[in-house]
């Protein structure tokens, strides 16, 4: 579960003003709205990335505003992917495994299992350089999987795509979804893109949620 | 009538002739190659005047030999403290906002923007005061006094490069690092000075070839002391005093070789990393 309760921020002249909403435990949402509303700045506050004001940020019950971003537990998927660039991508999968300390038996395991999940076994070995877009987003989708998080945070994963990639990318995201029943909260701007993908919608304008709805 | 004035106007786009891009390209050209040009003739001129006889005969001398030595081991040693410096420094100024950044940038710039030989009179004056004082029996007038003259202006070079090599790295990078478990150190270390080896490399050639050229402030804080203080840019300048042109222009061109072997060996370095 992903609970924020009257988030509130001012940077400069953009406010998040008693920003609320709650994403049940396994729940697909899209947090939607146009570009500059607040969408990308109250997901990175969730991620821990950007400081806060006033307001309460859960996960899973427990209170995590406070916390660092590496103890918050949650998966995050930026626009740009960020993918390392000196890494194989088998490394940067492995990663949080490796920060974790888990075994190398364990690691090989879940990275195996991870990008068999995510079609990209033949690419374990290569440097990130000279990918499309699409295996990008899948690389960046397993990285930020591997540690089993309780909730997943996507800024736009389906912009810059091509019409074709987009459904399939959109297609792996619901299979993702319905294997690992991560909690996840997704940015878009695109209403077709929440209809297709998310249980809950929100809607945001001028740093406020607006509307609240199902699509399912 | 309508369609004919048409067709006139498409005639005379068809006719219509840009003025020649000659004039600019040579332009270009000449001011660039005029300055590229002086620099190569510059060096053969060097070569032309000396001979290998009076490079041997320079190499040869005990004097000669000292400085070339004190100057690889000073470089070397300000090159790594520069650049153990700047690192950290780049990345404070470039990811984090503080109180008095701005002052703190313009300081960081003195020591490039000061003339060299200020450097030295006011580190001189400094170790009269303590805590400084305490140790200036070790330092002023002696080989560390070499290498922390060469380290204060190389190292305003390093801080710079590594600046701007922290700021082309996005902070996206560490920030997906943070929500993959690492602390701010990991993110750092595993993440972000991987992506910044060239600009360490970069850093580190200037750092070195900036120490090499030093000489205002070694001559004020270290003295031209031979076979103590010397270093290849004194050698010159002592070569220089006693009239010995030839001896000046050898020592000359073993610095010219010693920061091309440098340059050299950074740029293929560089590169086989690129391409790697």
């Amino acid at each position: 579960m992903i609970r924020v309760t009257d988030l509130c921020l001012t940077q400069g002249d953009f406010r998040l003003r008693d920003v609320s909403f709650t994403v049940p435990t396994g729940e697909y949402a899209a947090l939607m709205g146009r570009s500059g509303c607040g969408k990308t700045t109250a997901l990175e506050v969730v991620c821990g990335l950007r400081a806060f004001e006033t307001g309460r940020i859960e996960v899973s019950g427990r209170n995590v505003g406070r916390l660092k971003p590496a103890e918050r537990g949650i998966g995050y998927v930026p626009q740009d992917r960020a993918l390392f660039p000196t890494m194989r991508i088998r490394d940067q999968i492995a990663f949080s495994l490796v920060i974790r300390r888990w075994s190398p038996v364990e690691i090989g395991r879940r990275v195996d299992e991870l990008a068999e999940m995510l079609g990209i076994t033949r690419l374990l070995d290569r440097m990130p350089d000279g990918l499309s877009g699409g295996e990008s987003q899948r690389i960046a989708l397993a990285r930020a999987l591997a540690f089993r998080p309780k909730a997943l945070c996507l800024d736009e994963p389906l912009n810059a795509l091509d019409e074709e990639l987009h459904d399939e990318i959109c297609e792996l995201l619901d299979e993702v979804h319905r294997q690992t029943r991560v909690t996840v909260l997704h940015i878009t701007h695109s209403p077709s893109e929440a209809r297709q993908l998310a249980g809950i919608v929100f809607r945001m304008a001028d740093g406020r949620i607006q509307e609240e709805g199902g699509t399912a | 009538m309508k369609p004919s004035v048409q067709s006139d106007a498409v005639d005379a786009a068809d006719e219509f002739r840009a003025p020649s891009d000659a004039p600019f390209l040579i332009g270009l050209i000449v001011l660039g190659g005029t300055y590229v040009g002086i620099i190569v003739l510059m060096f053969l001129a060097d070569l032309a005047f000396t001979d290998s006889e009076s490079i041997l005969g320079a190499l040869r001398e005990p004097e000669i030999q000292y400085s070339i030595k004190l100057s690889l081991i000073s470089c070397t040693i300000s090159t790594v403290l520069s650049v153990w410096v700047a690192v950290p420094i780049g990345y404070l100024m470039s990811r984090f906002q503080f109180g008095g950044k701005n002052a703190v940038d313009a300081i960081l710039d003195i020591p490039i923007v000061l003339p060299p030989l200020v450097i030295g009179i006011s580190l001189l004056i400094l170790f009269n005061y303590p805590p400084f004082e305490w140790i200036s029996d070790h330092v002023v007038f002696e080989i560390p006094a070499v290498i922390l003259a060469q380290f204060m202006v190389a190292c305003a070079f390093a801080v710079r490069t590594m600046r701007v090599t922290f700021d082309q790295i996005p902070a996206r990078f560490e920030d997906v690092a943070m929500t993959l478990g690492c602390n701010r150190s990991q993110a750092f270390w595993k993440v972000i000075l991987p992506q910044a080896r060239h600009g360490v490399l970069a850093a580190a050639t200037l750092a070195w070839a900036r120490s090499l050229g030093e000489f205002g402030p070694i001559l004020v804080f270290a003295g031209s002391t031979r076979m103590r203080t010397e270093v290849l840019p004194t050698s010159v300048y002592l070569e220089m005093q006693a009239g010995n042109t030839k001896g000046m222009l050898a020592v000359a061109l073993i610095m010219v070789a010693a920061a091309a072997v440098v340059l050299v060996t950074a740029r293929l370095f560089g590169m086989k990393r690129l391409n790697a």
